[in-house]
């Protein structure tokens, strides 16, 4: 596994990392590079709605997904021996998650010699318009 | 048993229904145990496709946040007096240690403190033989929607270009 991610980052094929993580797979996460910029999405899948007459995306899913944002974007920079675990999670709601396409970008804030702090914001028609902004800790 | 607990018990036995019906709680496995004024237990079985960790077989934590924050958020409803949809403001989780492979992971869940616009609620996630080493502490506090405040939001939304 650890072979494969450290592949994946030279190639910047974080996309064959998510194929191993079944989470990801289920939820539909994709990775997106932008140039050397690296974005994750969540496309709009009916198993993803959390209200069913609105509908919306589930809160939970969508910090499911910025979870596993940080993740990812932590293999794709720093050499790890092990996917990284999550110590702690904080998330606030800044808008509706509508049901339509979700996005987000990661930010390493502190990387210590076993801590990284990560944080995440995530949106769906502008960036500037975030609908949830996170923070997590990882241990490397 | 008087009027007033037969409309609680409805009301609960309709929130756990409701939970039952939410599509990401299917696709994640997610079902109801057992709701009261104020709280509520939710189950989250193993299945291999909430796995995090392919070496380990280990649930993804975000598997994990979808439980606590539908069990946080639905104690917070039940802790109404009028029961209604309370949108989550924030959410914050820490993972104590790993969830077994194979074994079911149980949300529990209450409205600690219920104020005139906002509910506090904690909530635990754990494996049923062993209440006592938690896997997960969360904490959240949710948006109470009052009459008032929804029309106040409308007449926001009607003169104002963004959300």
């Amino acid at each position: 596994m650890i072979d494969l991610i450290n592949v994946a980052r030279n190639n910047k094929s974080i996309d064959e990392i998510i194929e191993q993580v079944p989470y990801a797979k289920l939820i539909g996460m994709q990775a997106l590079y932008i140039g050397d910029e690296l974005l994750f999405k969540l496309p709009a899948l009916d198993s993803n709605i959390g209200n069913n007459t609105l509908p919306a995306i589930h809160g939970g899913c969508i910090g499911g997904f910025m979870e596993l944002a940080a993740g990812f974007h932590v293999l794709s920079l720093i050499e790890c021996e092990r996917i990284p675990k999550v110590v702690d999670f904080s998330l606030d709601y800044l808008r509706p998650g509508r049901f339509q396409e979700t996005y987000c970008r990661c930010h390493v804030v502190r990387q210590g010699r076993k801590v990284v702090n990560v944080s995440i914001s995530a949106w769906q028609t502008q960036e500037q318009l975030p609908i949830a902004n996170a923070r997590v800790h990882l241990l490397l | 048993m008087t009027d007033s607990n037969d409309a609680a018990k409805q009301i609960q036995a309709h929130v756990m229904e409701v939970i039952d019906g939410l599509k990401h709680c299917k696709s994640l496995g997610i079902t109801s145990v057992s709701a009261g004024r104020g709280q509520i237990t939710l189950a989250l079985p193993y299945s291999e496709a909430l796995i995090g960790n392919p070496e380990t077989k280990v649930i993804h934590g975000g598997a994990l946040t979808t439980l606590m924050d539908t069990a946080c958020g639905f104690a917070a409803v039940l802790g109404l007096d009028e029961p209604m949809i309370a949108p989550t403001l924030d959410l914050r989780i820490d993972y104590m240690r790993s969830a077994t492979p194979g074994k079911t992971v149980l949300g529990e869940a209450v409205a600690i403190r219920v104020t005139s616009s906002v509910v506090f609620a904690r909530g635990t996630a754990y494996h049923e033989d062993a209440p006592d080493d938690p896997i997960a502490h969360c904490t959240a506090s949710f948006m109470r929607i009052t009459p008032e405040a929804k029309q106040a939001e409308e007449k926001r939304k009607a003169t104002t270009k963004h959300d």
